[in-house]
């Protein structure tokens, strides 16, 4: 799926010479826990702590992890919806990472955000016209022909009908309103869109449709994406590049093909095993690493790897020492003392 | 479809089965038009077998589920056909009856346990509960040992300290575990979850169904699994119902239905699924269109506005209800197209790409 790449893009592998489009340094978001009448704070709930990665132009980076790792979270900060605590975003070179509403607006039209249900995201007393054209008039780009042709041309852009331009989002299906959603945020043609959990609310059926929606428009216009899911298939069908992401931390960020062969943090493993295959013979055969109890709580996350208490390979060093994010193949980085599938 | 063997829809249970349904029917009468949510499904379960009920959103999987527990008691639900449990019909039984088995011969799992359990009384309380209402002998002492050792038999650590938390207490996972000692506190011979793994995560799913083939192989109990998940009815089940539009439209063993697959729905269900055990597709073939009303199913086969195929059949898709009929062993689907054409065009198109 080499060709996902739009035509102006080079091919993503000497990735030095090129700037990336995104670019997050040691990126934080603790949101404080307060007590008692003074609102003191007590503790915090670490939901991204420090995650580093930078996304090419043309690139689709997936953003794999349970619920609770922090992904959505990154999503709303990568794209300013929320404030981080630390850390730096630099979007195309700029840090945007305390911009002001004021200053940010004008950056808004280059990342936009697709959200994941599509019942909630879209204003049910507005009309799809009013909706999908909201970004025209706020950012007040003037369009040939007016507002309601470009509407009208975004929204067969994204398989829906022009006559639909008059009606309200209840009258719609949930694959029509996920497209509803995308036209709105194609609406000024933005570099980059974070999708999060695009596909999740949607029948299988329909989720295949607007997976290869969102594969048909990188290809025509361009676009970089940030998709944000949990399903594993459905990333390594959308990305480029993936990132695995376990308590607030990225653990494990490779290419697509890199880390699906060959995973190498332990946590990766363990979630590829668990994916159900639709092959009932291969149940019987398959080994496959249960992981035991659950995602610990990130107020306390443990000490070191915190991956540690989970994981059948943990020693003492791994209780001790954060393991660090390492390059162990060309373009495969991997946080784990003992990584898997590595001939050293 | 002349030298076809048409399936026994005759009434009366199967010989072996344990749990039969014929020509289930449930309709809700809506200010908007009847909704035939059900609409004559009819299927035989073995003892100690799973059966994995899939289809999309609103294609009547979980209302068959409710109706086979007998939760449709509503002036506004209409149901008729037969569910014989164990050789007692279920569908003209009184309520007390139905009332009698739930929960001691059948017993179900919800998808959401945290909507599911009460949140103002503990789990162990839930649990006994469940328990002393069909064992009235049973002292309060008694039914809470058996709840912590329900609690401790589905993986719970130190179920005599947890019996006594409250759900909100519990993760995602452990509330799903407590929703299953619940389930199995009264040892059910059928069991039916309607989407137990859906709310959950992959690792803490791997971790539940594992939990489920365990505690079916040592109770030994019948199983039925409703999910939208192909890959999770592929790790469960021995036998697949798909349903589409309220009726049954392919039945068969869990292996032949992902072998060779009958009918186009099917076709379609499995081309639209990315799968980790194969290779990178460079395109997903999707359905086409939306899943149909209940309100106005299409005339003939409900599926053929979706239908890539649905020209070829003459017309008849349009115009006549296609019956399941039998394409291999055991195996049966409901389409106009002839077998062998079926065969070809899986084997030409469909599988090359799956």
């Amino acid at each position: 799926m080499t060709d996902t790449q739009a035509t102006a893009v080079p091919a993503p592998a000497p990735s030095q010479d090129r700037e990336p489009l995104l670019r997050v340094t040691d990126l934080q978001r603790h949101f404080p826990i307060t007590k008692g009448v003074l609102r003191r704070q007590s503790g915090a709930v670490r939901a991204v702590d420090g995650i580093s990665f930078s996304v090419m132009p043309g690139e689709t980076l997936g953003v794999v992890g349970e619920s609770g790792c922090g992904k959505s979270t990154m999503g709303r900060l990568v794209t300013r919806l929320d404030e981080p605590t630390g850390g730096k975003v630099e979007f195309e070179g700029t840090d945007i990472t305390h911009l002001s509403t004021g200053r940010m607006r004008p950056l808004r039209k280059d990342i936009q955000i697709i959200f994941q249900d599509p019942y909630s995201s879209l204003n049910p007393r507005h009309t799809v016209g009013t909706i999908v054209g909201a970004p025209f008039r706020l950012q007040k780009v003037a369009t040939e022909g007016g507002v309601k042709k470009a509407v009208q041309e975004l929204l067969e852009l994204c398989g829906l009908s022009p006559e639909h331009y008059n009606r309200y989002p209840h009258e719609f299906s949930g694959g029509q309103r996920q497209r509803i959603g995308i036209a709105r945020a194609l609406a000024l043609r933005p570099k980059m869109i974070v999708a999060d959990e695009p596909v999740s609310a949607l029948d299988v059926s329909i989720q295949a449709q607007v997976v290869n929606l969102l594969d048909d428009l990188q290809k025509e216009l361009g676009l970089t994406y940030l998709i944000i899911a949990h399903d594993l298939s459905v990333v390594r069908h959308v990305s480029d590049r993936v990132a695995v992401m376990y308590l607030g931390k990225i653990v494990e960020i490779a290419d697509r093909d890199s880390l699906y062969a060959a995973p190498t943090h332990p946590y990766t493993v363990a979630l590829m095993s668990a994916v159900p295959v639709p092959d009932p013979r291969r149940k019987e055969r398959r080994e496959r690493i249960l992981l035991t109890g659950d995602v610990p709580s990130p107020i306390n996350p443990p000490s070191g790897c915190r991956f540690r208490t989970r994981c059948w390979k943990a020693q003492d060093i791994c209780a001790s020492q954060e393991p660090p994010l390492l390059e162990l193949r060309p373009g495969h980085q991997s946080a784990c003392h003992f990584p898997e599938n590595t001939e050293a | 479809m002349t030298d076809q063997k048409l399936i026994p829809e005759q009434s009366g249970p199967a010989a072996e089965a344990f749990l039969s349904v014929r020509d289930l029917r449930i309709h809700f009468d809506t200010d908007d038009g009847l909704v035939r949510s059900v609409d004559g499904v009819s299927f035989d379960l073995a003892p100690g077998k799973t059966l994995g009920i899939v289809g999309e959103s609103g294609s009547g999987k979980s209302v068959t589920s409710l109706g086979i527990m007998g939760l449709h008691r509503s002036k506004r639900a209409r149901i008729s056909g037969e569910i014989w449990l164990e050789g007692e019909e279920l569908v003209g039984a009184s309520a007390d009856r139905v009332r009698q088995l739930r929960g001691r011969k059948m017993a179900m799992i919800f998808q959401d346990p945290l909507t599911a359990m009460h949140p103002y009384y503990t789990v162990g309380q839930q649990i006994v509960e469940a328990y002393r209402v069909h064992h009235p002998a049973a002292s309060k002492k008694e039914a809470k040992v058996r709840a912590v050792e329900m609690l401790d038999r589905v993986g719970i650590p130190q179920p005599d300290r947890r019996v006594d938390d409250y759900p909100h207490q519990f993760s995602g996972g452990m509330r799903q575990r407590a929703m299953i000692a619940m389930a199995l506190v009264n040892d059910p011979s059928l069991l039916i979850a309607d989407e137990p793994t859906t709310a959950l995560d992959v690792t803490v799913q791997a971790q539940i169904l594992d939990l489920i083939r365990d505690l079916q192989q040592e109770f030994g109990s019948a199983v039925i699994i409703i999910t939208h998940d192909l890959g999770v009815v592929a790790e469960l089940a021995d036998d697949i119902l798909v349903m589409y539009g309220g009726k049954c439209i392919e039945r068969g063993p869990a292996t032949t239905l992902f072998d060779a697959p009958e009918h186009p729905y099917t076709w379609g269900l499995l081309g639209s699924m990315p799968r980790l055990d194969r290779d990178l597709q460079e395109r997903l073939v999707p359905v086409r269109g939306t899943p149909p009303s209940l309100i106005n199913v299409p005339s003939g086969c409900a599926f053929h506005p979706r239908c890539p195929y649905a020209e070829l059949t003459g017309g008849r898709s349009v115009s006549e209800l296609p019956v399941l009929t039998e394409a291999g062993p055991g195996h049966h689907a409901a389409c106009h197209l002839p077998t062998a054409d079926r065969h070809r065009i899986f084997a030409d198109e469909i599988a090359p790409r799956l």
